[in-house]
């Protein structure tokens, strides 16, 4: 495999086994549990490749337990491939060589390294001290980054007294104070209001752009990787699903759109069955699924069979494409 | 090696800040240390009321083993229990990711974060007794006795922590381990009395199994000016040894925490 120099990240036919021992119920299965072990090999991530180029946003998709946090954190270091390669800006994560670690960051959503009884800007300086940033440095880097963050005097109150949003933010804040060029996001937004996850992303997106840096995330919240990843990579029990750009996923996924209609009267149900799938019918709002292909030739039928007011078509909802896409990944 | 330096005070600062946000709890740790110490004063004076001797040690050299011990276990409490008995927990919450991706030496990060400031009388009292006892056997110091004193206290601390630190490695296999360091308490526990004090065959194994002479007797010796240069040399062989050991140790146990965490 030829690597090429505007490859930033390069995954190949990686692959991780785990090694899982079986434990019957009961108190008998207990006893051979302790005495005799049988294992057996569950693979998490099987046979993935894919390149990523520097500043690139690219999201993980895929269910719980789908192989996207073992994907991450063999990226990362933290976890040794079983098979395959992993390249991240020409270094070999699992070495955790120091000059790979002042590159890279990794935030996790239900971890958190912050002190807990003090407020983050303590842990703040101690990170600035690991990091070998000079205290002048460290001040400059945080007034930056709070003032992208919207922090202020969060920062010296205790984070046990933080509001999740804030913490979150002051987590990120503290995995970003080296100015790492590439970014491990796993499920940053987990547990946070609409509005605080409506931040975050906001921040990531401006964070990109400013810097330039690589932001690699998984997260269950659709919104996240629509709003911020132009790229997904969906990983479906271990194997790589799809790669590409979201719109083309979207697009390859469904291959019919929702037209929704408002009528001057109300109609039957039974009116509409000819036209499409029937998704939603409430008094004078109908919701229908039409394939593609006959898009155009329904609604000009309906145009031209009632009286309408208002007509939409749109695509179905990314998140419900996803989870049919996995359903039938399941098929197959 | 300045970055060290740095992080350390950084470390021991934050630390320091917050076992202050807790003053009642922190009062109380203060309290239940003196309590201790008391308790183990008074068990040893019965020992000597009416001239009896324990082993071949004088009630004053006896002391002075008291105090080396009130000393390490001071130290115990300030820097190896707080931070040891946390590694199981970087384990269980999955903390220790985030260790392993700082450019600090994880070992370092994992031995030297917190610094219970508890500690610290008990470590200051124990020199005090060890001096002061020392100056009642009658015996002189010289420059020498010192810095052997010193050496010797160094040994027994680096086995102590190596030992300590490889049950607490451990725990990335086996999660729970905080009964093993009790043990590891009781250990150095032994150690409040001299070594010549014990039957002949639990003086051997202390002596080269688990080496809680080197702890606290062989410094007391040392203070004293009785050590032998072959004993300080073959414990700081020993010493070495074991600190050596419990990086490969440690480094073993990450390669299997990368391959087998999730």
């Amino acid at each position: 495999m030829h690597n090429n120099p505007s490859d930033l990240i390069v995954v190949d036919q990686l692959s991780k086994y785990y090694r899982v021992a079986n434990k019957q119920p009961g108190f008998k299965g207990t006893l051979k549990h302790f005495f005799d072990r049988k294992t057996y090999d569950v693979s998490a991530v099987t046979d993935i490749s894919f390149k990523i180029s520097p500043g690139e946003v690219v999201g993980f998709l895929g269910a719980n337990g789908a192989g996207k946090t073992t994907l991450l954190k063999m990226m990362c270091g933290l976890i040794h491939p079983s098979t395959g390669l992993v390249d991240v800006g020409g270094f070999s994560p699992q070495r955790r060589q120091t000059a790979f670690l002042n590159e890279i960051t990794l935030v996790m959503g239900q971890k958190q390294q912050l002190i807990w009884d003090l407020p983050p800007m303590d842990s703040l300086y101690v990170n600035a001290a690991v990091y070998g940033l000079s205290d002048h440095e460290a001040k400059v880097r945080i007034n930056e980054l709070a003032e992208m963050l919207e922090l202020g005097e969060e920062l010296t109150r205790p984070v046990r007294k933080l509001s999740l949003g804030q913490r979150m933010k002051s987590e990120i804040l503290a995995a970003l104070l080296h100015k790492p060029s590439v970014l491990f996001l796993d499920e940053p937004t987990l547990g946070l209001d609409v509005n605080a996850q409506a931040r975050v992303r906001s921040f990531l997106s401006e964070y990109n752009k400013r810097t330039g840096a690589t932001i690699l995330l998984t997260s269950h919240y659709m919104a996240d990787i629509t709003a911020l990843c132009p790229r997904v990579i969906c990983i479906h029990k271990g194997k790589l699903f799809y790669d590409g750009d979201l719109d083309s996923l979207a697009n390859s996924l469904s291959t019919s759109r929702e037209v929704k209609v408002e009528l001057k009267n109300p109609c039957a149900s039974e009116q509409f069955k000819k036209y499409g799938e029937i998704q939603d019918l409430n008094d004078r709002f109908v919701c229908l699924l039409v394939s593609r292909d006959k898009l155009t030739d329904v609604v000009s039928n309906l145009l031209t069979d009632f009286d309408i007011i208002d007509l939409e078509i749109s695509d179905p909802p990314i998140d419900q494409l996803i989870g049919e896409l996995f359903i039938k990944g399941e098929v197959n | 090696m300045q970055r060290y330096f740095k992080t350390i005070r950084l470390f021991w600062s934050t630390a320091f800040a917050s076992q202050l946000e807790y003053q009642l709890n922190f009062l109380i740790e203060l309290l239940a240390m003196l309590g201790t110490l008391l308790g183990s004063i008074f068990i040893l004076s019965l020992f000597f009321t009416g001239g009896r001797q324990l082993g071949d040690w004088t009630w004053e050299s006896a002391l002075v083993i008291q105090g080396v011990y009130t000393f390490l276990d001071g130290l115990t409490n300030a820097l190896l229990r707080p931070n040891l008995t946390e590694i199981v927990n970087y384990v269980r919450e999955g903390t220790l990711d985030y260790v392993l991706l700082k450019p600090i030496d994880s070992q370092f990060w994992l031995s030297v974060k917190k610094f219970s400031f508890a500690g610290l009388p008990e470590i200051i009292l124990g020199l005090i007794i060890v001096f002061w006892a020392a100056i009642q056997t009658g015996s002189s110091f010289s420059l020498y006795s010192l810095f052997v004193f010193i050496i010797s206290l160094l040994i027994g601390f680096v086995i102590l922590y190596s030992v300590w630190f490889l049950i607490a490695a451990s725990s990335i296999w086996f999660v729970k381990t905080w009964n093993a360091t009790e043990v590891l308490r009781a250990l150095l526990a032994a150690g409040r009395y001299p070594i010549s004090a014990y039957p002949v065959v639990l003086r051997f194994i202390f002596t080269l199994v688990l080496p809680v002479a080197f702890l606290t007797t062989f410094p007391a010796e040392a203070i004293l000016g009785e050590l032998k240069f072959n004993i300080l040399f073959f414990g700081f062989i020993l010493s070495s040894l074991f600190f050596i050991f419990s990086r490969f140790f440690w480094m073993f146990a990450l390669k299997h925490y990368t391959s087998a965490s999730s």
